[in-house]
């Protein structure tokens, strides 16, 4: 065997705690600067100025207000088409419609998912539904719907419904399934069954899957609903903001083209950060259950 | 002074489950009697079917030959008389905080309800000195703290048999410890029954005042012994408690990288 360096005797030691208020600092303010540069919308703010002075640079050098008309143009012709009623009456057109389409949609894929897990049928049913139907692309049924529901809102609701229902339908199913066996038990422990630990147990653990597939579901729908307005808006009367793009596409009025698609923008935007995120802080986030 | 009627009675309990493979028998014949204000061990090292027969002893699984009886009556399914504590952090609902979660079985199961139930949670989660976070979410806690609030949750059922399956097995050792302790001043406090899984040797000699001793492969009772938790020395054969289960576990030799590989 190897022979050891002995190490030199070492005393033992054991020491006082130094006690809270002697240690100084434990709690500091941040600088004014550390703060509003930790701000979220700050950040991203400073982002979307940084995008439009490169739109409008770009845009004054190209000097073709039909091709790429500045931001300043844009938003001029925004403000205009905002202050005559235009925009607000065609988005709403839009919304409404796009709600309803989004409300039906939400409603089929939970009564298709709580089928799902409650039959083996059903489970194959869906599973087999899902693989099928998700990767059609929405506007591909839309000729089939004109033919069945004519010209008009239902078609385009009838599309909504399937750009929404099976993405929302695939994420919930997911999230069910991902329940841990330990909270399955728990609620059979206390008694739970059928719609009661659907609702107790299930949903709310499946919520942060829930939630994204709602999120999916929504830009689905959005982008549904502006192609087929592009695609057949001429036709059903008042029209939407898709409408409003294409028409104002035909009289080259490219500024307010720009603004219909800023406005899609925007409530996208304004969806997001004003129901999903705060959805999102008020369940998942408080519940510690986001990945 | 023993009651005359056991309060479970399990009799020749053969348990199978099915993988995607193989029928695996867990345990085969197994019996035992549990009384009321026991702190009944199961003990086995893995793969001796101890949690299998907890969970059918819960109600999830049905035995394919034998009997479970509580109170006399079959056990055919999940109920509120006998509730389970699981070693996973996440049995509480993470979206529901503290108070709520041990509301949550009262209320379910509709043992209590309105102000009756309020008043009971709060008495457990004072019982397990958590009043200070009843508002807390449970990611908020540490592992110690969740485990005492599933433990609250059950006690507020106040059920005939509390169903704990290796508990403390995720804890680390000195809060395990700690956990210990307070479980028997918890049975000190109020007596209930309990039904306690563990593959610890020092954890069942301490929680236990009797110990079912399993083997491998399937399950099957080797034996089943007297604890006063002091690990005291065996008068006839000068051994003690733990030395002597060890003995019994680890009679016929297993190759140390199988015992390893199943732990």
């Amino acid at each position: 065997m190897a022979e050891r360096p002995a190490a030199a005797p070492r005393p033992e030691f054991v020491r006082e705690e130094v006690r809270e208020h002697d240690i100084g600092v434990v709690l500091k303010p941040l600088t004014a600067w550390e703060r509003v540069w930790g701000n979220g919308w700050f950040r991203k703010g400073l982002i979307l100025a940084a995008l439009a002075l490169l739109w409008q640079a770009y845009g004054a050098y190209l000097n073709n207000p039909l091709i790429l008309p500045t931001f300043g143009a844009t938003v001029q012709s925004f403000a205009e088409r905002v202050a005559n009623g235009e925009l607000p009456g065609k988005a709403w057109t839009s919304v409404k419609v796009l709600l309803q389409g989004y409300a039906i949609g939400l409603v089929l894929a939970l009564a298709f998912t709580i089928a799902a897990i409650t039959t083996r049928i059903g489970n194959d049913l869906l599973e087999l539904l899902t693989a099928m139907l998700n990767p059609l692309p929405a506007i591909a049924l839309l000729p089939l719907a004109l033919i069945w529901l004519g010209l008009g809102n239902p078609s385009i609701i009838f599309v909504l419904v399937h750009a929404v229902m099976w993405p929302i339908a695939l994420n919930t199913h997911s999230g069910f399934q991902a329940v841990s066996g330990t909270l399955r038990m728990v609620g059979r422990n206390y008694g739970l069954t059928g719609i009661r630990y659907v609702l107790q147990i299930l949903i709310p653990a499946a919520f942060p899957s829930i939630l994204s597939g709602l999120k999916i579901g929504w830009a689905f729908a959005w982008r549904t609903l502006i192609a087929a307005e592009l695609v057949f808006g001429t036709t059903s009367g008042s029209g939407g903001l898709g409408w409003f793009i294409y028409e104002n596409k035909n009289t080259l009025d490219i500024p307010a083209v720009f603004a219909g698609l800023f406005s899609v923008i925007l409530i996208g935007l304004l969806v997001e950060s004003l129901i999903f995120r705060v959805v999102e802080q008020r369940t998942v986030r408080k519940w510690g259950m986001h990945a | 002074m023993a009651p005359a009627q056991p309060l479970l009675q399990v009799e020749g309990v053969t348990l199978q489950y099915r993988t995607r493979e193989h029928l695996v028998t867990a345990t085969y014949r197994v019996g035992f009697e549990v009384f009321r204000s026991d702190r009944f061990v199961l003990l086995g090292p893995s793969g001796c079917g101890k949690s299998t027969l907890l969970k059918a002893v819960g109600g999830y699984l049905k035995p394919v030959e034998g009997s479970i009886r509580l109170k006399g009556g079959e056990v055919t399914r999940p109920g509120r008389d006998r509730v389970m504590v699981f070693q996973e952090f996440d049995q509480l609902l993470p979206w529901k905080t503290v108070k709520q979660n041990v509301l949550f079985g009262l209320l379910a199961s509709g043992t209590l309800s309105g102000r009756e139930a309020e008043a009971r949670a709060r008495a457990y989660i004072e019982k397990v000195n958590l009043t200070r976070f009843a508002d807390a979410y449970p990611h908020t806690l540490s592992g110690g703290m969740k485990q005492r609030v599933a433990i609250a949750r059950g006690m507020a059922m106040e059920p005939d048999i509390l169903l704990m399956d290796e508990p403390f097995a995720a804890l680390d050792a000195l809060t395990r410890r700690k956990m210990q302790d307070e479980l028997l001043r918890l049975w000190e406090d109020t007596g209930f029954t309990i039904l306690f899984v563990t593959h610890s040797i020092p954890e069942a000699v301490r929680i236990g005042n009797r110990i079912l001793l399993l083997s491998p492969h399937p399950g099957q009772v080797r034996a089943e012994l007297n604890s006063d938790g002091q690990d005291r020395e065996d008068p006839a054969t000068g051994k003690r408690l733990s030395d002597r289960i060890h003995g019994m576990l680890f009679s016929e030799p297993v190759p140390e990288d199988e015992a390893v590989a199943h732990g």
